[in-house]
């Protein structure tokens, strides 16, 4: 039943000298959830940006439900170093903005919250719903497809009141306490109708009650909307509770993968979280 | 967001309604040449470029400096579109009557002064909305003038007529019609900011990267909407060059620009009352209110310190100065004047007075 939604090839992304990520590979299985962890600076957003169009990576290939979306290698003597005899193989590079690999099915959230904060919480998930209606500027402007505006209106409360969010639809969305916030951002990603959901550190500044809350909330949304879930995250609990499998990434290269029960136990995952220890050094 | 009822629709037509009715009726008693009629026809002319400069600056987040290079845009286009061919040999006099042989109706001058705008702004566009922020200021701002430079241009004078003016087009001479023309333009523009475009360029003037994310093509959208506020500004460009009667390349200057930020200013970034409330100040008092500063005054035998001419200017910018020092949201920051604000604010206010009783 399961085969790979999202697989990313050998993405390398250098910022100069600096490599962010190493010849990452990846798989992500339909209906999974799985985890990217790693030490401060590993690269874990790097590679999340590489995924989602936000950086075009230096090499690698990324594709989404079996259709390419990435891919990018670098050109002259380069070329050969990283791609080798296949060198012949890529002649064209595939370069896609954020906004086409949303409409593919990818949706994602942010580190650091972004909402569109003078805007109502209504209007921040009507957005998503734009890329998809059937309206030119005309149309839109003098109102001629009410019923497009109407259906984009009546989906966007619908989910809001499935989040549990509709009581604060006319609040302003940058007004909201911390955990709102990150919420209305899950439901606005939920919005775009997405195959694919990749949170990027959501339980960032939760305490552990609402950790907990949120282990629950991930389980839930995946079954609702028959989604496959990515996600960056710190909180150890979490990770080991909810995921299926996990990725551990450290100065850009992949360390392990495997099962929660795996990581826990890999001798390199401790090294790389807690340092070399003493007896061994 | 606010619902709106559809009393305070009719109680607004009406409102409008009654507006236009005084306006007519001061058009009809007062003198043409009357200085509150001459504020109505700029104040209209300039809360139109106003409300467009507001949807590219205060709506969409680019801030761009354009604006007068857009308006000669279009009051070029109009007038040498609409000069009746009869005319022409006289105002074309170096240039043998020019190139253009037809002339057209005012109102397809009107229209096509916007579009050639439009096209202008969707060319200059391409390369010049990949810039953020200062740096789409300052190109744009070199656009403008480097447009109004071609315009002087001499080898182009069989279009433009050089650094002569152009005259003799079709103007209007009373107040109703510049009236109407920017509130059908300004309601144009309103209902595209409340539309679903309207709501992606305020994403996008939140945050490009999750506008982006939420599937919000950043390209084409500001480039749309730099074209739409351009097509404004060059209908708002015609409008002055009729309302002038004649149009020369050489106002059209950047201070003309700041001008018109300087009310989208005070009249609040991302408000569109905001800025046709600011743009009526702001003309009603640099054309009269304030012109008194520019007159030598004495009373009695006591003169008056400090009044000679251009002592308006000096009052203008501490008058900014102090705006941007301790008002930076203009009179209505993001707020709108409208029927259904006040209502809500009175039965607030109401609700209050009930809970304090």
């Amino acid at each position: 039943m399961s085969q790979n939604i999202l697989k990313a090839e050998d993405i390398t992304m250098q910022f100069g000298g600096v490599v962010a990520v190493n010849n990452l590979s990846l798989e992500v299985n339909e209906g999974e959830i799985v985890a990217l962890i790693g030490p401060n600076g590993a690269g874990k957003t790097t590679a999340f940006n590489c995924i989602t169009g936000v950086y075009e990576p230096t090499n690698g290939r990324v594709s989404f439900c079996g259709t390419p979306i990435v891919e990018s290698y670098p050109t002259g003597k380069m070329k050969k170093q990283y791609l080798g005899e296949n060198a012949g193989k890529y002649t064209r590079r595939i370069v896609n903005t954020p906004d086409v690999i949303t409409k593919a099915g990818i949706a994602r959230t942010f580190q650091n919250i972004r909402l569109f904060s003078s805007m109502t919480v209504f209007e921040n998930v009507l957005i998503a719903k734009h890329m998809r209606a059937k309206q030119n500027l005309f149309t839109a402007t003098f109102r001629l497809n009410h019923a497009e505006e109407q259906r984009m209106r009546s989906e966007t409360m619908e989910l809001l009141k499935m989040q549990d969010l509709d009581h604060l639809k006319d609040e302003i969305a940058g007004s909201l306490p911390y955990g709102i916030q990150r919420r209305l951002e899950i439901a606005r990603a939920l919005a775009t109708d997405p195959k694919l959901l990749l949170l990027d550190e959501p339980a960032a500044g939760m305490n552990p009650q609402e950790t907990q809350e949120l282990t629950d909330f991930i389980r839930q949304i995946r079954d609702e909307y028959h989604l496959t879930i990515f996600m960056i995250e710190h909180h150890m609990d979490l990770v080991m509770q909810i995921s299926d499998r996990v990725y551990v990434l450290d100065f850009g290269k992949l360390l392990a993968t495997g099962t929660p029960e795996e990581i826990q136990n890999n001798p390199r995952v401790i090294e790389a979280y807690l340092g070399v220890s003493e007896e061994d050094a | 967001m606010k619902k709106t009822r559809t009393s305070d629709i009719v109680i607004s037509v009406c409102l409008y309604l009654v507006l236009l009715g005084f306006i007519l009726f001061l058009d009809r008693t007062l003198p043409a040449t009357d200085i509150a009629l001459t504020v109505l026809k700029k104040g209209c002319i300039y809360s139109l470029v106003a409300v467009s400069m507001n949807l590219l600056n205060g709506f969409t987040g680019l801030f761009s400096l354009g604006q007068a290079g857009f308006m000669m845009i279009g009051g070029y286009t109009y007038a040498i579109l609409t000069i009746p061919v009869e005319a022409r040999d006289s105002v074309y006099q170096y240039f043998n009557g020019g190139i253009v042989r037809f002339s057209v109706p005012f109102w397809v001058g009107l229209i096509a002064a916007g579009i050639v705008a439009a096209i202008f702004a969707w060319l200059i566009g391409l390369p010049v909305l990949r810039l953020k922020s200062d740096y789409l200021a300052i190109a744009t701002l070199g656009f403008a003038e480097i447009m109004r430079a071609f315009f002087q241009w001499d080898s182009l004078g069989v279009l433009t007529n050089g650094s002569n003016m152009l005259r003799k087009y079709p103007a209007f001479r009373s107040t109703v019609f510049p009236f109407v023309t920017a509130s059908l333009c300004i309601g144009i523009i309103v209902l595209i900011i409340n539309s679903s475009y309207g709501r992606a360029f305020r994403a996008i003037r939140d945050d490009e990267i999750a506008a982006e994310a939420m599937g919000i093509n950043l390209a084409k959208h500001k480039r749309m909407s730099f074209c739409i506020s351009s097509f404004f500004a060059g209908v708002g460009g015609a409008l002055l060059a009729m309302y002038q009667t004649s149009i020369q390349a050489a106002p059209f200057k950047s201070a003309m620009t700041y001008e018109i930020l300087l009310i989208v200013v005070i009249g609040g970034l991302g408000s569109v009352t905001g800025s046709c409330i600011g743009s009526f100040l702001f003309i009603a008092c640099s054309e009269w209110w304030l012109r008194f500063l520019d007159a030598e005054t004495t009373i009695g035998t006591f003169r008056v310190p400090l009044l000679r001419s251009g002592f308006r200017k000096v009052v203008f910018s501490v008058i900014i100065m102090l705006i941007v020092l301790f008002a930076q949201k203009g009179i209505m920051g993001n707020k709108e004047f409208s029927v259904s604000g006040i209502r809500d604010w009175l039965t607030k206010k109401k609700q209050k007075k009930e809970a304090g009783a």
